[in-house]
C-alpha cells in the first residue's frame, strides 16, 4: 500500500476501500502511524481510539468480502473520522477541552456519530478544542494547544482547531467540529480545509455538549467541497431528539457540485471589510470574486448597517446560554471532583468549578451571569435578542439583491500562539466576520482561497436557510476553477 | 385583635400529572415511588451533558385540560424557559419551567374557581415545569453528614397553579384545595392519593403586614394546620408590637411547627431566560376545542346533573362530587337499585363518618355498589329496620360482607318474622295492662307500649312494622268490646 492514499479526499479513499484496492484495515493502520509521526509536532488529538477503529475496519473488510446483493456498504464506509471532543461517543472519553470533564465517558453516541457509524465510518479519536468551544486558537484546551500544520509556531484557530489540523496533516479522512461563533469556518481557514455550518436546526445538536444552544451547530471540516457535501449528507436531517430540528429530510449534496455560477449574483458587504481586516487577506478575497465574476457571475457591492452590532450580541447571547448550560458541571454526578472533607455542598460546588473550569470559561460565566442578572436582564440579553431579529431582517433585504454573500472568513491570517491570549477582546474581534451566521441560522462555508507565505487564507460564503446546495455549488466551482493547494 | 379577614393566603400548588406514563421531557416511566435510588434515568432527564429535552405531547394536552377546567386563559404562544439556581436536587442546576415575566408565556393565566359559598378564588397563572430529584438524610436535616440524592423523581411532569392572595382563612384554604383536587380526580390525571402527588407551598400575610411563605406542606389537612400555627404566631407578634419578617418557612409535621428557613432580604434572582433547546409552542383554536371534547364531566356539571336528574339536595349532590369515586360509587350504587335519594344519604353521610373516624380511604374498603344498593334495598323491603341497618352498615365496610349475609349470620332475619313481632306483642300486652288501657284511649300512650316493644326485641325489629302491629292489636280489642 501506498501511503499517499492519506493524502488522497475521503471520497476517494472510500471509494478504494469499496472497490477492495485498498483494505480498511491496512489503511486505519496507515492513518494511525501518521498521527502517532505527527501528534508529538500537532497535537490535533485528545483521546485515540485505534483499537476499536482497527477492530471496526476488520468488521467492514469482512463485510465487504461477504456483501450479498441488495445489500448497501455505508457512504462512508471504511473512512476514519476525527470527531470534536465535545460531540458525545459512547463508551469514549469526551472533555470538551476541560479538566472539569477529564475522566467523562457518555453512555450514548449523539445522533451525528450514530449516523456516521450508520454509514461505515470509523470513529479514531477526539479532537483537541478550546475549553467548551470558547476561543478562537485551541490554545484554552486544559490538555494543551493544538498547532497549526503550515507552521507549528502558529494557532490552528478554534474552537475546532483539533479537527481542522487533523484533516490538514492528514491524519484524518474526515472531521466533525461544532460552530457557535465560528468555531469550523475559523480553524478551516486557518489550516486551509473547508468547513462548513449549515442552516440551524438542518444538523442535530443531540449530543453536542452545549456552549450556546441558539447558535451552534455540528458540521463537517474536510479536504474538499466534495467530502464536505457527502459528510453533511450524511449527518443532517430531522432528528426528533432535538426539538430545534427542522422536519427536513437529509439529501445528498454531492448532487449539488455543478461547476457553474454563471448569472449568479454575489453579495460583497462592506461591513465585512471592515477595520481590522488585513489587506492581504482583503485582496485574496477580492481577487476570488473577480475569479468567479470570470466564470459568469455578478457582484454587487451592499451594506448591512445592523453588521455594527453583531459581535456584541453574539457574545452576549452566547455567554448567557453559557452560564447556564454550564451550571450542570458541579463535579456531583461526573467529571471532575475537588478532594473533600464534609463540606457542605455550596462549597463543594464552588471548589470544583474552580479548579474544573480554565479561565476563558469563567471570564465567559461571569459576564452570562451577569447578562442575565435580575436588573440587567432588559437591558443585556433583551436587547441582544431584539437586535439579534434586526440583523436577521437585514439578511433577508441583502438576499433580496443577491443569492450568496462573498466575504473573508477570519480577517486576519493565523497568528502566532499566545499572541493573542492576553487580550480576550482582541481574540473575540476575529470572530466579527463569521458570528452573523450563527446569529441568523445562515448556512455559511469556508473554503481555501490562496496562500500567502505560506499561510493559508480562507474565504467565506453565505448563503440563505436550506441553500446549502447553493453554497457547495459556489464553492465546487471556485475549487475546480480558481485554486490548487500546490498553486 | 386584628380580623380573621385580614388574612390573606396565596396557595402555589404543584400536581404531578400521574396518568402520564412518561417523564416531560424524555421517555423514562414517570412511576419513581418504591424504586431503587437513580434506576429511573436517563441521560436527558439525569441532564447528561448533549443531552436534549423533547416535549411529551401528552403533558401538554393533559395541562390544556386542566386549565380549560380551572376557566383560565390558554396562552396563544407557550414558552418554556429556565430558572436558574444550585441545588444538588436538579442535574442540571437549572429547572426547566416556565414563567410569566420578561417576555415569559405561561401556559395559561387568570382562572378562578368558586368554592360552595359562592366565594371566587383568582389563580394568576397555571404552567408546566419539571420536578427535581429527591434528598434524603441519615436522620434528620441538621444531624446528617451526608445527602443522598436520588433523580429517579427529577424530570416528572409537574402542574403547578399559583392563586391570587384571595383566601382570608385557613379553612378557605383547605376547601380550595379539596375543589381542585376533586377536578383533577374527575379529569384522571393526577391522583391525589398517591403520596407527594400534590405539594403546596403557602403565602401568608397577617394584618396588611409581610408576607410569609410557608414550604413543603404535605397533604390538605397539614394546609389548615401550618397555617393556623402561622396565623397565630404572626399575631402574638403582632400583639407584641413585633414586625412580620418576610422569610420563608419550613412546615414541621411531626412537631406541628413553623420554623424559618431563610430570610429573604430581597426576590431571589433566578436568572430566568427562554430555555433555547424546547421551540415557542403555538396553542391553535383547533388544539383547544380537541381537547375540550375530551374533557369529561366535571365536578360542576355532575353536581347538577345529580341534583337535575335524581332530585338530590345541594348539599348532598356536592359532598357527593367532592371526591370522584364517592360519586362514582353513587352512581354504580343506583344503577343496580334505583333509591337515589336513600343511597345517597348512606354514602354522603355514613360513608364519609367512617372514613373520617377510621381514617381510610373509598378506594382501600372492600364495598363494591352491590353492597349498598342491597342495603337499601333491605331497609325498603322492611326486612331491617333504620337503627339496625346502621349496625349492618357498620360492619359491612369494616368487612365487605354482603349485607344479607350479615343479617343472616347474626339469626337476624327473624325480625321481619310477622309472628315473632305478635309474639313480642302479646307479651308485652299482657305485661303492660294498664298501657294497653290508656293506649286504647289515648293515642299517645301508643309509644309507651312501642318502647316496650322495641326493649324486648333488643331494637332489631323495624319500628314502623311495629307501630303498624300494636294499631292492629288494638282495633282487635276494640272491636272484641
Amino acid at each position: 500500500m501506498k501511503s499517499y492514499i492519506l493524502e488522497l479526499p475521503a471520497t476517494e479513499i472510500i471509494d478504494k476501500i469499496k472497490r477492495q484496492e485498498v483494505s480498511a484495515e491496512d489503511y486505519i493502520a496507515k492513518l494511525f502511524e501518521k498521527i502517532e509521526h505527527e501528534e508529538p509536532r500537532i497535537h490535533s488529538f485528545i483521546t485515540l481510539t485505534k483499537e476499536s477503529a482497527l477492530i471496526q475496519a476488520r468488521m467492514i473488510d469482512r463485510k465487504i468480502k461477504t456483501i450479498k446483493d441488495g445489500e448497501k456498504l455505508g457512504r462512508l464506509c471504511g473512512i476514519g473520522v476525527a470527531v470534536k471532543d465535545n460531540i458525545c461517543t459512547e463508551g469514549i472519553r469526551t472533555t470538551c477541552g476541560s479538566r472539569i470533564l477529564e475522566n467523562f465517558i457518555p453512555p450514548y453516541d449523539a445522533t451525528v456519530v450514530e449516523r456516521i457509524k450508520g454509514e461505515g465510518g470509523i470513529i479514531i479519536g477526539k479532537t483537541n478544542m478550546d475549553e467548551f468551544g470558547m476561543g478562537s486558537t485551541t490554545e484554552y484546551s486544559y490538555f494543551g494547544p493544538t498547532f497549526n500544520p503550515w507552521d507549528v509556531s502558529r494557532v490552528p484557530g478554534g474552537s475546532s482547531g483539533g479537527s481542522a489540523s487533523a484533516i490538514a496533516a492528514d491524519e484524518a479522512g474526515l472531521a466533525l467540529g461544532a460552530d457557535t461563533g465560528g468555531s469550523i469556518r475559523c480553524p478551516s481557514s486557518f489550516c486551509g480545509t473547508v468547513g462548513l455550518k449549515g442552516t440551524y436546526g438542518l444538523v442535530s445538536r443531540y449530543g453536542l455538549i452545549s456552549y450556546g444552544n441558539s447558535l451552534e451547530q455540528i458540521g463537517p471540516i474536510t479536504k474538499n467541497v466534495k467530502d464536505c457535501a457527502l459528510l453533511f449528507g450524511c449527518i443532517s436531517g430531522h432528528d426528533p431528539r432535538d426539538s430545534t430540528s427542522l422536519p427536513y429530510p437529509s439529501k445528498d449534496y454531492t448532487q449539488s457540485l455543478i461547476d457553474d455560477v454563471k448569472g449568479l449574483r454575489i453579495g460583497v458587504v462592506k461591513e465585512f471589510f471592515g477595520e481590522g481586516t488585513d489587506e492581504v487577506v482583503a485582496k485574496y478575497v477580492w481577487d476570488s470574486i473577480k475569479s468567479l465574476e470570470g466564470l459568469g457571475a455578478s457582484y454587487t457591492e451592499l451594506s448591512i448597517k445592523s453588521l455594527e452590532y453583531a459581535l456584541p450580541t453574539y457574545y452576549i447571547i452566547a455567554m448567557s446560554e453559557a452560564s447556564s448550560n454550564l451550571a450542570r458541571y458541579d463535579g456531583l454526578r461526573y467529571g471532575f471532583r475537588a478532594p473533600d472533607k464534609n463540606y457542605d455542598w455550596n462549597t463543594v460546588f464552588s471548589k470544583n468549578r474552580r479548579l474544573g473550569f480554565g479561565l476563558e470559561v469563567k471570564r465567559r460565566i461571569i459576564l452570562g451571569t451577569y447578562a442575565l442578572s435580575a436588573g440587567y436582564f432588559h437591558e443585556y440579553y433583551l436587547k441582544a435578542q431584539r437586535i439579534r431579529t434586526l440583523i436577521r431582517r437585514e439578511f433577508d433585504q441583502t438576499f433580496k439583491k443577491c443569492d450568496v454573500l462573498i466575504c473573508p472568513t477570519m480577517p486576519i491570517l493565523p497568528f502566532k500562539l499566545g499572541e493573542k491570549v492576553k487580550d480576550p477582546l482582541e481574540m473575540y474581534m476575529c470572530d466579527i466576520d463569521t458570528v452573523p451566521a450563527n446569529l441568523t441560522g445562515l448556512p455559511a462555508i469556508s473554503i481555501p482561497c490562496g496562500i500567502h507565505h505560506g499561510l493559508p487564507i480562507g474565504l467565506q460564503i453565505i448563503a440563505q436557510i436550506y441553500r446549502e446546495d447553493l453554497l457547495f455549488r459556489v464553492a465546487y466551482t471556485f475549487e475546480q476553477n480558481c485554486f490548487s493547494v500546490n498553486g | 385583635m386584628v380580623k380573621e379577614d385580614l388574612v390573606r393566603i396565596g396557595l402555589e400548588v404543584h400536581c404531578q400529572l400521574t396518568k402520564l406514563k412518561s417523564k416531560l421531557f424524555c421517555n423514562c416511566s414517570s412511576d419513581y415511588r418504591g424504586k431503587g435510588p437513580n434506576t429511573n434515568i436517563c441521560p436527558v432527564c439525569f441532564g447528561m451533558p448533549g443531552s436534549l429535552p423533547v416535549l411529551n405531547e401528552k403533558a401538554l394536552k393533559y395541562a390544556l385540560m386542566i386549565a380549560l377546567a380551572l376557566n383560565a386563559k390558554i396562552s396563544e404562544r407557550m414558552l418554556f424557559y429556565r430558572k436558574n439556581y444550585f441545588y444538588p436536587d436538579m442535574p442540571k442546576n437549572f429547572q426547566i419551567s416556565q414563567y410569566d415575566k420578561a417576555g415569559g408565556m405561561p401556559l395559561a393565566t387568570g382562572g378562578r374557581l368558586s368554592l360552595d359559598d359562592g366565594k371566587i378564588i383568582n389563580i394568576r397563572r397555571i404552567q408546566l415545569e419539571e420536578d427535581t430529584g429527591k434528598l434524603s438524610y441519615d436522620g434528620t436535616i441538621e444531624s446528617s453528614s451526608t445527602t443522598y440524592i436520588d433523580y429517579n423523581r427529577a424530570g416528572i411532569a409537574l402542574i403547578e397553579i399559583v392563586t391570587e392572595p384571595d383566601m382570608n382563612s385557613p379553612k378557605e384554604a383547605r376547601l380550595f384545595l379539596q375543589k381542585l383536587s376533586s377536578i383533577l380526580e374527575h379529569l384522571g390525571l393526577c391522583d391525589p392519593n398517591l403520596e407527594g402527588a400534590i405539594r403546596c407551598d403557602a403565602n401568608i400575610s397577617f394584618g396588611g403586614g409581610r408576607r410569609v411563605e410557608i414550604k413543603n406542606i404535605s397533604s390538605f389537612k397539614e394546609v389548615e394546620r401550618a397555617l393556623r400555627f402561622e396565623i397565630t404566631r404572626q399575631r402574638n407578634l403582632v400583639s407584641k408590637g413585633i414586625e412580620v419578617k418576610s422569610e420563608t418557612r419550613h412546615w414541621d409535621d411531626v412537631r406541628r411547627v413553623t420554623f424559618s428557613l431563610r430570610v429573604k432580604e430581597e426576590e431571589e434572582d433566578y436568572r430566568y431566560f427562554p430555555e433555547p433547546d424546547l421551540v415557542p409552542i403555538e396553542i391553535s383554536n383547533e388544539m383547544i376545542q380537541q381537547v375540550l371534547s375530551e374533557m369529561p364531566e366535571l365536578p360542576e356539571a355532575r353536581k347538577r346533573r345529580f341534583m337535575d336528574r335524581y332530585g338530590l339536595p345541594s348539599q348532598t349532590a356536592e359532598v357527593l362530587t367532592s371526591r370522584k369515586a364517592l360519586a362514582d360509587l353513587f352512581e354504580k350504587s343506583i344503577e343496580l337499585y334505583p333509591n337515589a335519594r336513600e343511597i345517597a344519604n348512606w354514602l354522603a353521610s355514613d360513608l364519609l363518618a367512617y372514613l373520617a373516624d377510621t381514617n381510610k380511604e373509598i378506594e382501600s374498603l372492600n364495598v363494591k355498589p352491590d353492597h349498598f344498593a342491597e342495603l337499601v334495598r333491605l331497609i325498603d323491603d322492611g326486612v331491617i329496620s333504620r337503627s339496625l341497618a346502621k349496625s349492618i352498615f357498620i360492619e359491612m365496610v369494616s368487612t365487605g360482607k354482603m349485607p344479607s349475609e350479615i343479617v343472616k349470620g347474626k339469626g337476624l332475619e327473624k325480625i321481619s318474622d310477622q309472628d315473632y313481632i305478635l309474639q313480642v306483642v302479646d307479651k308485652v300486652f299482657k305485661e303492660n295492662e294498664r298501657a294497653v288501657k290508656d293506649a286504647l284511649m289515648n293515642e299517645k300512650a301508643i309509644n309507651y307500649l312501642m318502647g316496650c316493644v322495641m326493649k324486648e326485641s333488643g331494637g332489631k325489629i323495624d319500628p314502623n312494622v311495629v307501630l303498624q302491629i300494636i294499631r292492629q292489636r288494638l282495633d282487635q280489642i276494640r272491636s272484641v268490646r
